[in-house]
């Protein structure tokens, strides 16, 4: 129990997000963000298995051997990763005909096995789940900056397609912007966009360590005024 | 050694067991979840076809099962690959009125293009939807029917209109615009149009009377 709960939800979301700090799972996080609906299909997916993934490797952390334990973990992450993409192919048919061969790929993401290891196969079940959902949600919402970022400019629209995931009312979701520069949505737009992304993240995390350190000194110096 | 050798071997028939016991439950998982959505999933595929037939062809001026009654023909020259390619036949009141054929050009600038290509009875094109393709977003991917109206171009021509030399795309003095940018993709497009057009102006009567191929349940 080194790390609280709150810990363990600000590390995915934020200081150890899995797209921006672990750069973890780049092909898909690339390759999909052409869009925001696509964004966020993949991360939904991806974020089922990780909870699922995390919650078993967790369950069973005791019982599995160590020199056995990532064929396991291959294991278990591959049948869910079969389950979930079978689930989509039932309910969300024009999506995972969009999204392809990347929701099979989810089993290569190194994030899913990375928390396994790191994370979900030394604490307890609740705990693990939190985390990955937290990470989930983390990577989701890097998708979706990035393919909401990406389709905007590149394509001059946003939610594109948003009758995929939520049915024929949502295609009104669709807005048309002014926008068409082809790189965005070229394989280089998805590179430069990921990279102005960290970029920005640590110019955050800059301004606040430094505002932090500013509210230390006058802390300390009060007192002797 | 030979004092390691038990307990190795019970060792290894843990590991065993355990990777054992694991497949049988991944195994068990995929199954479960491939019997709960087995037929959503053979549901939304026909809907999806069905679908892209419909835009080609609207579904009054047909009242077959035409979802099933299909043929598969081989054609390596015009249909653009040595695999099977599916027929729809589309039939009012058992009279052709138009076949679907469901092609794959191999000339596309990123890989194959997949189209449905409708031909009328009388040789015109009923209409043309490209249902798979890798080309460059933006410039070649003009040829999908939600991006750009070029497709629907084809709608209406025939091998006579125009004549045979015009089917091709501007650059190689036919009548039919290329896109700023990509004239690999629409001269694949065209060629692959043109092609089913003639194979199907000699293979016409064989394909409207072929028998319906049988159909897994």
């Amino acid at each position: 129990m080194s790390v609280s709960n709150r810990d363990v939800m600000l590390d995915g979301l934020w200081k150890n997000n899995p797209g921006l700090v672990q750069l973890l799972g780049l092909c898909p996080l690339l390759a999909v963000t052409g869009t925001f609906i696509n964004g966020l299909g993949l991360g939904i997916a991806t974020t089922l298995v990780l909870i699922g993934s995390n919650l078993v490797v967790s369950v069973i952390r005791n019982v599995v051997r160590p020199e056995i334990r990532i064929p396991i973990f291959v294991l278990v992450i591959a049948s869910l990763v079969t389950a979930v993409e079978l689930g989509m192919q039932a309910w969300f048919h024009d999506l995972y005909r969009m999204l392809g061969i990347f929701i099979p790929l989810i089993v290569t993401n190194c994030a899913i096995i990375g928390r396994a290891e790191a994370f979900a196969s030394r604490e307890p079940p609740g705990r693990a789940a939190l985390d990955g959902l937290m990470m989930g949600l983390g990577f989701t919402g890097v998708l979706v900056v990035l393919g909401a970022a990406r389709e905007i400019i590149g394509h001059g629209t946003l939610f594109a397609g948003a009758e995929m995931m939520f049915g024929p009312a949502a295609a009104q979701l669709e807005l048309s912007l002014p926008g068409g520069l082809l790189l965005a949505v070229l394989p280089p737009g998805a590179f430069i966009g990921l990279g102005l992304l960290i970029a920005a993240k640590n110019v955050i995390d800059a301004r606040s360590t430094r505002r932090a350190r500013r509210a230390d000194i006058l802390a300390t110096a009060e007192p002797s005024v | 050694m030979s004092a390691d050798s038990p307990g190795l071997a019970r060792n290894m028939g843990l590991a065993t067991a355990l990777l054992a016991g694991f497949s049988i439950f991944g195994v068990a998982l995929v199954a479960v979840t491939e019997q709960v959505t087995r037929e959503r999933i053979a549901a939304n595929e026909r809907a999806y076809t069905l679908r892209s037939l419909d835009e080609i062809l609207p579904p009054e001026s047909r009242n077959n099962e035409m979802f099933t009654d299909t043929i598969t023909v081989t054609d390596p020259e015009l249909l653009g690959s040595d695999q099977p390619v599916t027929v729809y036949r589309a039939r009012l009141d058992g009279r052709p009125v138009a076949a679907i054929l469901r092609i794959t050009t191999p000339n596309g600038y990123s890989g194959p293009i997949r189209l449905l290509v409708g031909i009328f009875d009388d040789g015109r094109v009923a209409g043309v939807r490209v249902v798979g393709h890798r080309e460059t977003p933006g410039l070649g991917d003009a040829i999908e029917s939600d991006r750009s109206d070029w497709i629907l171009d084809f709608a209406g021509r025939s091998l006579g209109d125009p004549p045979e030399a015009g089917w091709s795309v501007k650059r190689d003095g036919g009548v039919f615009d290329q896109f700023t940018g990509a004239t690999i993709t629409p001269r694949a497009v065209t060629r692959a149009v043109r092609d089913a057009l003639i194979y199907f102006r000699t293979h016409r009567d064989d394909l409207f009377a072929a028998p319906p191929e049988e159909h897994e349940p």
